[in-house]
């Protein structure tokens, strides 16, 4: 199998923080690799760099056999195309509609559309996401988890080989969490994405990872199946995993 | 890989204001190199133009008129003194020309315009919107930046033509209970008053100002730091520093617009 992206030793510091401590991770085609980790261990600073939105200190990365970071202006955006990015706070623009907000990175892209096309493709990405009664809303109408699938559908429209969720079930109830997993493992399958999600929650790497990448002291430590990671005796993985055992005890 | 905070040249303040003003510089020049290249976000422009204008009319037909009137009410006891309140018509024509017009509507709009440019902007960079732009291979300046600071370099104008409409309005107003001049007299009065370079000058000065005004507005959003308090100092810090730096404008382009007199 094909590798879509390649990370070899990256390292990122902000100033005196070191964030990124010599980072390996490579993502096969078709896949979805989950990334775990606690808060603030530079998850979505990882994700940022493969999209070419911060840039690595040092190492190697990556995507479709492209060095993001020596690739220009018009190379980045060529390659970004093929990269969707779903933002921790869905990062919707506020002051446009849902409808408004699917059309936007379409019809910059790809030029002399039709009307009736975009509307197809809007439609289209919509029905995908079940939330076409939206489509005239204003993003602060929605709930979270209605932001979050509508931050998916913005992505899709351009048909992205990739795809980057960054906690895309956090502060969402569970049955939500559930409908958001399948819609993640719905794109993978229906866009023949690889995917890298970044999570807190224990079910949504279960369900949806292939494999399972735990971020700690700024490296991958623990790779593997999400079995092979959580048998590993590391103290620290079975409290990460025991804390989500006992959270997922007292909800019940 | 732990790096070294490196020593500061001057002093800390110091480094940090004049990386600052290189920031803003290369800033500047980044959106002149996107104005010029690829798409002209048009809709965009249309949409920030009705904005700007719509957001500040009110406030400035107020201002302008009391400005107009309350200038005519006090300059009358000191022209009475020579006996020539008929020069009213005259004087206050060249002081909103000259100077009150361009600056009381870009003071207005700095507070009014640069306050929500920073804090819409601001709040766009700390929830993410801006970096969504960017990964969906949209360019946010030219989107974003290209389309505010043409907005307000060419609105700004035309509010301040406004501005000083209605603070003319508001001396005849005076000057008719008072004097009884008619309109066509205060007009003739007025307009003999000033000459091509007066309008000339508040021209240039409304311009720069409002290219000011979306320029610092932009940048204080784009440099926003993370959390909601980004946004309040983005939204603050733009009027503060636009303010400035219209007074600095002021008083540049008087002094070279002076030597042609
Ligand atoms: N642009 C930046 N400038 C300075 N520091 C940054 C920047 N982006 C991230 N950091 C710092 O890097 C560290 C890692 O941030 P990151 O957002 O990647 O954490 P995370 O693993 O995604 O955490 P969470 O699960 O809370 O989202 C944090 O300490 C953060 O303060
Ligand atoms: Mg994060």
């Amino acid at each position: 199998m094909e590798k879509t992206i390649e990370i070899k030793d990256l390292y990122k510091s902000f100033g005196s923080l070191d964030v990124l401590l010599g980072v390996n991770l490579d993502v096969y085609e078709n896949e979805n690799v989950v990334v775990l980790g606690r808060s603030g261990t530079g998850k979505s600073v990882l994700i940022k760099i493969i999209a070419g939105l911060l840039s690595p200190d040092l190492g190697q990365v990556k995507v479709f056999g492209q060095s993001v970071p020596d690739l220009d202006k018009k190379e980045l955006n060529a390659l970004r195309l093929k990269i969707g990015f779903s933002f921790q706070n869905s990062a919707l623009y506020d002051s446009m509609t849902v409808r408004e907000n699917l059309e936007f990175p379409l019809v910059r892209n790809i030029k002399n559309m039709t009307r009736a096309e975009i509307d197809k493709a809007v439609e289209e990405v919509i029905d995908g996401v079940g939330l076409k009664k939206t489509l005239d809303q204003m993003p602060s109408e929605l709930s979270g988890g209605q932001r979050k699938r509508i931050g998916i559908a913005r992505t899709l429209i351009m048909n992205p080989k990739i795809m980057l969720y960054d906690e895309p079930t956090a502060g969402l109830d569970p049955i939500t969490c559930q409908e958001i997993n399948e819609l993640m493992n719905e794109v993978k399958e229906r866009y023949r994405t690889s995917s890298i999600i970044i999570t807190h929650d224990l079910t949504c790497a279960k369900e949806t990872g292939d494999r399972v990448a735990v971020l700690f002291d700024g490296k991958f430590k623990y790779q593997g199946t999400f079995e092979e990671v959580f048998s590993n005796a590391d103290p620290r993985i079975r409290s990460f995993y025991d804390y989500n055992f006992i959270e997922s005890k007292l909800q019940d | 890989m732990s790096r070294e905070a490196t020593k500061p040249v001057f002093s800390e303040k110091i480094d940090d204001w004049l990386l600052g003003f290189y920031n803003a510089f290369e800033f500047v020049k980044l959106v002149f190199k996107e104005a010029f290249s690829g798409d002209f976000e048009f809709n965009e422009f249309v949409r920030q133009c009705y904005h700007i204008g719509l957001r500040s009319l009110p406030l400035i037909s107020l201002t302008g008129f009391v400005t107009g009137f309350v200038f005519t009410k006090q300059s009358r006891p000191s022209l009475m003194e020579f006996g020539a309140t008929s020069w009213l018509p005259s004087l206050v024509t060249i002081a909103i020309v000259r100077a009150l017009a361009p600056l009381v509507t870009s003071l207005i709009c700095s507070g009014k315009i640069g306050s929500g440019i920073g804090a819409e902007l601001g709040s766009m960079k700390v929830t993410e919107q801006i970096d969504a732009m960017e990964v969906s291979a949209v360019n946010p300046i030219r989107y974003l930046v290209v389309t505010r600071v043409l907005a307000s370099t060419i609105t700004i104008p035309i509010l301040s033509f406004y501005c000083a409409l209605v603070a003319l309005a508001g001396c005849f107003l005076n000057v008719a209970v008072n004097e009884g001049t008619n309109l066509f007299a205060f007009f003739e009065k007025g307009f003999d008053s000033i000459i091509f370079l007066d309008v000339i000058t508040a021209v240039i000065k409304a311009v720069s100002f409002g290219f000011t005004i979306g320029m610092i507005g932009c940048y204080k959003g784009f440099n926003a730091s993370n959390g909601t308090q980004g946004v309040g100092k983005a939204a603050n810090s733009s009027v503060v520093l636009s303010m400035f730096l219209i007074f600095i404008e002021e008083i540049f382009i008087v002094q070279v617009t002076n030597w042609f007199r």
